[in-house]
């Protein structure tokens, strides 16, 4: 296939679910079985054409950048810039090819799962038609190759999911936790548009490709380092808020009161992923000093988030804060400059973690129907310590469960452990150039709590007894529509699919496609080139291998002794160390911490204002007329009195003058001529002496 | 250049349609009600025919804002002349309509909202003939703001717009409704004053020739001319108040930089600000919008208010291009302000008007932002940020009057779950809410976008600080979204319509279009920017020559 066709094909893949949205919205309730046929169909035939726009690529042109740009806007001749056009485009490169599959797979795996999951639902249309539209603005992200189209599908992305979260709108929880995703994303968001906007006043384009070649060519935003440093970081700030990071993370656990598909596709899978992708993305611009603040902050979520896990008992949150942690990963290992294994991580993470919520789904599922039959309505189905021993009736989703938790705990054979290893041995590498040696022990210990809680959950919720025996009875697998799905999935986690050597990616095929690109950044700021850090990134292969091997293994064995041989207490150690415990239950008291000062703070001083407004300038406006009111009546009592007083005395007098002249008015000529023959020698006798 | 039908420039018509129209509503019997209606609609469907006529005729290629030739559509006439009066010499004032890229847009904006106005009067039951010939009057008086050249015709308009919305507020609206009319009209027209002084100083300081033929010359062209039979006059030619070469030595608005100069710039800016409106001067808006009739506040946060915006454009900066440099930082610190009070006020409202009122006024904080950058994108977006916040703003009034008039409140807490109880009406809410937030692929966030790109170019802190109105506005319009529309509805509510086709009518077109410029803004960009550039130009030319006389 030539290029051509194959953005062409690309760009077809980017349409079709907005296509199937678009129709779902309009005619949905009206198409047989509410349309969701057509929205699987759309994304099922994007999943295939991405298959093939990636083949093709991979095998055709493996290192070309395949790239269709139009004139979005044209603003001819500006003054002070000369001509200015604002160009849009898409470009697929292997990083866009790899992530289009991943988006449509996942995106099409979730909508299968729908089908069964969602069934019966009272918005089933809706439901499709947005999960279309996620579809769509996320893979608007991933082919964009400029920030002003990254931003807009951003945003998209962001409000799809505000209303999948919202999915329940009746629930207040629901639409409450649809409306903090969406606000917190849109403080991230302001970070990004900032240091889009120090590019664009830089630039004047917002063309990745350009800025590159800008900034390499010595042009600097405002002509200095630390600007570019800080736009750098400002972007980042995107992805913090998308990517769930700290401190804006605390969005996720609670986006979990969406449906569980979309958890999966939406705040597992993929568009938080979109957060890694922008890094990715954006790595040629960033300094040493901006991947150094990037490094922290993704070793700082991956450490508390994985702290959070331990101490939470709903599936889903359990799942929500492993997300926050591994994303916390991913933005580390970027940060360190392992590239390769961040995005590595990017893609096994989206099948295992997918995996995990569509399981965690069909366990829900399950146990709704149980409850439901048994008519119990107190009974929370999502409380893995009202789970247990489902292992027996639930074959295919306990070991889909157990292969993804496996994967994602880092056991050799699974994907998780290639790109696991590939990060840990990154951040050794970065603590050995840097001295930052925080980043690597970080990386180890979250590898080990991983493993833990993450068997900590497949114990509690699959194995042991169930908690009500007569519930147990109720339970069964979930319909094929949802297992088939979980089937993909788990087979999608074996090295297999990603290197032929199970202990190494590098000689993988994805190793080979995505390759850390070459920073634009003056020498002086940059971070340590690509060559120095891959020598010191060969030496700590091995260690890290162990190094991971050994902490996974601590984990598992430290879950399954306390959870399944009981031989550790957990609730004793839970009681001794009580303070630890509530801080780490209770999230480590950051919504507490931001409801008060942030949201508070900010209803309180809105409040302030409308009483500033009401009373202080609308007061001087009212006062202001007021005055005038009162001024005018001062004047108006003056007017009568002194000033129509004097017209009023005016008229009076002249009233008695006339009175009194009025006896000169005798009527007889006589007097007149007497009158007139004086006046006229009075006159004489006046101008003479003028 | 121009089109013209039956001899009369297509401008006179648009702008006096509704003059006609409201003659023939005048004739009708009171109680031909519907008759009335139809008639308003017919007459402001015109309208927008004609300025659909005025689009497609529209040259991208000529800038306009201070040249009489590269304005289109010209009609001009002698209007007023007098020879000769008291001290001050011969009055010569030429009816002078014509457009250029940065009205053009305004005058589509205005044909469109008056036209969605009326579908939504169409339940106004009191006095409806006075009601129907008002607002036509009002149409007149807006349309012909945006289509003056001259300072005297401009001023004309502008004051007649102020009297029939005195009445239509003060008639037609709430409980409040005399308060809030006056409060209007007084605010107004104590701008329209400080205006109309900028207005008679600039008539005294700038003189032009005219020749026996009534043509009127320009200083330099009249010294090329030799002078040969010419007549010195005063005038109100906006055009002629843009040139420099223009202003008599020593009169009071000569030179540049001077004290004069910047209190007579100051004068109109209050003038205008009062109507945009900037905080401080924004109380009126509030109480003038709960007060106001639906339709009646979607005309005032439609158009009115970019009245003001509008003037500035057109006035203060050509004609005081370098008080306007001067002062464009406290400008743009103004726009600020407005953007991040107007948001944190919005936020706190529990009455729906209030807080779209509110609303307005953030939003119209970015226009200012946008135009105090003084360069292409910026002020790109502020105009463009006019012609969407026209259409978005008049969307959520008519969606709160769809409300409104089926429950006679809009206490934000007494509503829920409406999303199930009305589907059609909350999907179109849903587009206006989002454009009103700025999300992309909606038209709000182009305009937003350019304006504040444009602004960080001029003025980075204070850019900077202004967009967290992005998360405030997303605040307080979701908030009221879930506390409208999500949750369950309360039992009074049970009853509740979805809208009808009427509604539908109205709220459909304006959605539409909020789609389609949110993803291809091309077709309003291009008309307005060679005007824009070029006004670029024209301030970044007087700062170079400020900086030089600094020098």
């Amino acid at each position: 296939m030539s290029q051509e066709l194959l953005i062409n094909l690309s760009i077809v893949i980017l349409l079709l679910p907005l296509f199937g949205f678009a129709l779902l919205i309009f005619f949905g309730k009206k198409l047989p079985r509410q349309g969701d046929w057509l929205e699987t169909m759309m994304i099922s035939s994007a999943l295939v054409l991405a298959l093939i726009v990636l083949f093709q690529k991979l095998t055709l042109y493996h290192d070309a950048t395949l790239m269709l740009n139009f004139t979005w806007v044209d603003f001819h001749n500006v003054p002070g810039i000369g001509p200015l056009k604002i160009v849009l485009g898409i470009s697929v490169d292997n990083l866009a090819a790899i992530m289009m599959v991943v988006v449509t797979l996942i995106s099409a795996i979730v909508h299968w799962f729908s089908i069964g999951y969602m069934h019966g639902d009272v918005r089933y249309s809706r439901y499709f038609a947005f999960l279309g539209f996620f579809s769509f603005s996320m893979l608007l992200i991933v082919l964009a190759n400029n920030l002003l189209l990254l931003y807009v599908g951003w945003e998209l992305v962001g409000i799809s999911s505000y209303l999948l979260i919202g999915h329940w709108y009746e629930k207040k929880s629901a639409s409450d936790a649809a409306i903090k995703a969406f606000i917190v994303n849109r403080i991230g968001d302001i970070g990004f548009f900032i240091g889009i906007m120090i590019l664009f006043a830089t630039f004047h384009t917002f063309g990745l490709e350009e800025i590159f070649d800008g900034i390499q060519g010595g042009r600097l935003p405002f002509g200095s380092e630390a600007w570019l440093t800080a736009a750098g970081v400002l972007i980042f700030c995107g992805a913090v808020g998308k990517s769930a990071q700290f401190p804006l993370h605390v969005w996720l656990p609670d986006a979990m009161e969406g449906p569980t598909p979309v958890s999966a596709l939406i705040h597992a899978a993929t568009m938080v992923a979109a957060g890694i992708y922008l890094v990715a993305r954006t790595f040629p611009i960033m300094t040493a000093d901006a991947l150094t603040i990037i490094a922290y902050i993704g070793a700082i979520t991956a450490f508390i988030a994985a702290t959070i896990a331990i101490a939470q008992n709903d599936i889903k949150r359990v799942l929500a804060y492993s997300t926050v942690s591994q994303l916390g990963y991913m933005i580390m290992a970027f940060g360190v400059g392992a590239y390769t294994a961040g995005f590595f991580h990017l893609v096994t993470h989206a099948m295992f973690k997918a995996g995990l919520f569509l399981g965690s789904g069909s366990v829900i599922y399950a146990m709704h129907n149980a409850l439901h039959h048994q008519q119990d309505h107190h009974t929370d189905a999502q409380d893995i310590r009202n789970m247990g021993g489902l292992r027996t009736k639930m074959p295919v989703t306990f070991w889909t469960f157990t292969i993804y938790a496996l994967a994602i705990s880092g056991v050799p054979l699974t994907s998780g452990f290639l790109s696991k290893d590939e990060i840990l041995a990154g951040t050794l590498a970065f603590g050995g150039l840097t001295g930052h040696t925080v980043i690597p022990i970080i990386g180890f210990l979250v590898a080990g709590l991983t493993a833990f809680y993450m068997f900590r959950l497949v114990i509690l919720t699959f194995m042991g007894d169930h908690k009500d025996a007569q519930r147990l009875e109720h339970i069964h697998e979930s319909p094929k529509i949802m297992t088939v799905p979980l089937i993909v999935l788990a087979v999608l986690c074996f090295f297999i699919f990603y290197s032929f050597n199970p202990f190494g990616a590098t000689s993988g095929w994805i190793a080979r496609a995505v390759e850390r690109p070459d920073s634009v950044v003056p020498a002086s700021v940059a971070a340590a080139p690509t060559e120095t850090f891959e020598e010191v990134l060969h030496d700590s292969h091995g260690t890290a291998m162990v190094l991971s091997l050994l902490l996974a293994g601590v984990g598992i064995f430290i879950a399954f002794a306390t959870y399944y041989w009981k031989r550790i207490n957990a609730d004793r150690i839970a009681g001794s160390l009580s303070p630890i415990h509530n801080f780490l239950i209770n999230k480590w008291y950051f919504d507490d911490v931001y409801n008060g000062i942030v949201v508070g703070g900010t209803l309180a001083w809105t409040r302030l204002m409308r009483w500033f407004d009401d009373t202080i300038i609308d007061g001087i406006v009212n006062g202001s007329g007021s005055i005038t009111k009162v001024t005018s009546s001062v004047s108006g009592k003056f007017d009568s009195i002194v000033i129509d007083g004097l017209v009023n005395l005016t008229a009076y007098l002249s009233g008695f003058g006339g009175l009194i002249l009025r006896k000169s008015q005798t009527g007889k000529v006589q007097t007149y001529i007497v009158f007139v023959v004086m006046s006229v020698m009075v006159f004489y006798f006046v101008f003479r002496l003028v | 250049m121009g089109v013209t039908i039956l001899g009369i420039g297509v401008l006179t018509w648009i702008t006096f349609l509704p003059v006609l129209g409201m003659v023939l509503v005048l004739l009708l019997p009171k109680e031909r009600r519907d008759a009335i209606r139809w008639m308003a609609l017919f007459f402001t469907g015109l309208q927008v025919v004609l300025a659909i006529i005025i689009f497609t005729k529209f040259d991208h290629g000529m800038a306009g804002i201070n040249t009489e030739a590269g304005m289109q559509f010209v009609e001009k006439v002698p209007w007023i002349d007098v020879k000769s009066v008291a001290w001050f010499g011969r009055i010569h004032i030429e009816y002078l309509l014509g457009i250029d890229g940065l009205s053009v847009v305004m005058v589509l904006l205005t044909a469109l909202i008056s036209f969605v106005a009326v579908i939504s009067s169409w339940t106004i039951d009191k006095a409806v003939k006075g009601y129907f010939a008002l607002f036509l009057l009002l149409d007149t008086g807006m349309m012909g703001v945006f289509v003056a050249l001259d300072f005297f015709l401009f001023y004309m308009f502008w004051e007649v717009v102020l009297l029939p919305m005195y009445f239509l507020i003060g008639v037609w609206g709430g409980p409040r409704r005399e308060y809030a009319a006056i409060k209007f009209f007084l605010y107004t027209l104590f701008g329209s004053v400080l205006m109309l002084l900028a207005m008679i100083a600039l008539y005294f300081s700038v003189t032009v020739y005219i020749d026996p033929a009534g043509v009127i010359h320009s200083v330099a062209d009249a010294t090329k001319m030799g002078m040969q039979g010419l007549e010195k006059i005063y005038t109100f030619n906006m055009m002629a108040m843009m040139d420099p070469g223009n202003y008599v030595p020593d009169s009071l608005l000569a030179g540049t930089n001077t004290s004069w100069r910047y209190i007579a710039y100051i004068a109109l800016f209050v003038g205008f600000a009062i109507k945009v409106p900037l905080v401080p001067f924004h109380t009126w808006l509030p109480d003038a919008h709960v007060e106001a009739p639906t339709a009646i506040s979607v005309i005032l946060a439609g158009v009115l208010l970019k009245m003001g915006a509008y003037g500035m454009l057109r006035i203060s900066f050509p004609m005081f291009p370098d008080a306007m440099i001067h002062y464009s930082w406290h400008l743009a610190l103004l726009g600020v302000i407005s953007m991040v009070y107007g948001a944190l006020v919005a936020m706190a409202q529990t009455d729906f008007k209030k807080l779209i009122a509110y609303s307005s006024v953030s939003h119209m904080g970015v226009v200012v932002l946008g135009m105090a950058s003084m360069n292409t994108p910026g002020m790109t977006g502020a105009v463009f940020q006019m012609f969407n916040h026209g259409i978005i703003t008049a969307m959520l009034f008519l969606i709160v009057g769809v409300i409104y008039d089926r429950t006679h409140t809009r206490g934000l807490n007494e509503f829920g779950g409406l999303m199930n109880q009305m589907p059609k009406y909350a999907a179109v809410m849903t587009v206006a809410f989002f454009a009103a937030l700025g999300l992309p692929g909606l038209s709000g966030f182009i305009s937003e976008a350019f304006s504040l790109l444009g602004a960080f170019q001029t003025f980075r802190t204070l850019t900077i600080i202004s967009v967290i109105t992005i998360v405030l506005t997303a605040g307080y319009m979701l908030w009221v979204l879930q506390r409208v529309f999500l949750g369950s509805l309360p039992e009074k509510w049970k009853g509740l319509t979805d809208i009808n086709g009427r509604e539908m009518a109205m709220l459909a077109p304006l959605a539409a279009i909020v789609i389609f410029l949110g993803i291809y803004p091309s077709p309003v960009l291009d008309l307005m920017n060679s005007s824009m550039n070029f006004l670029a130009e024209l301030l970044q030319h007087a700062g170079s020559a400020t900086l030089m006389g600094l020098q």
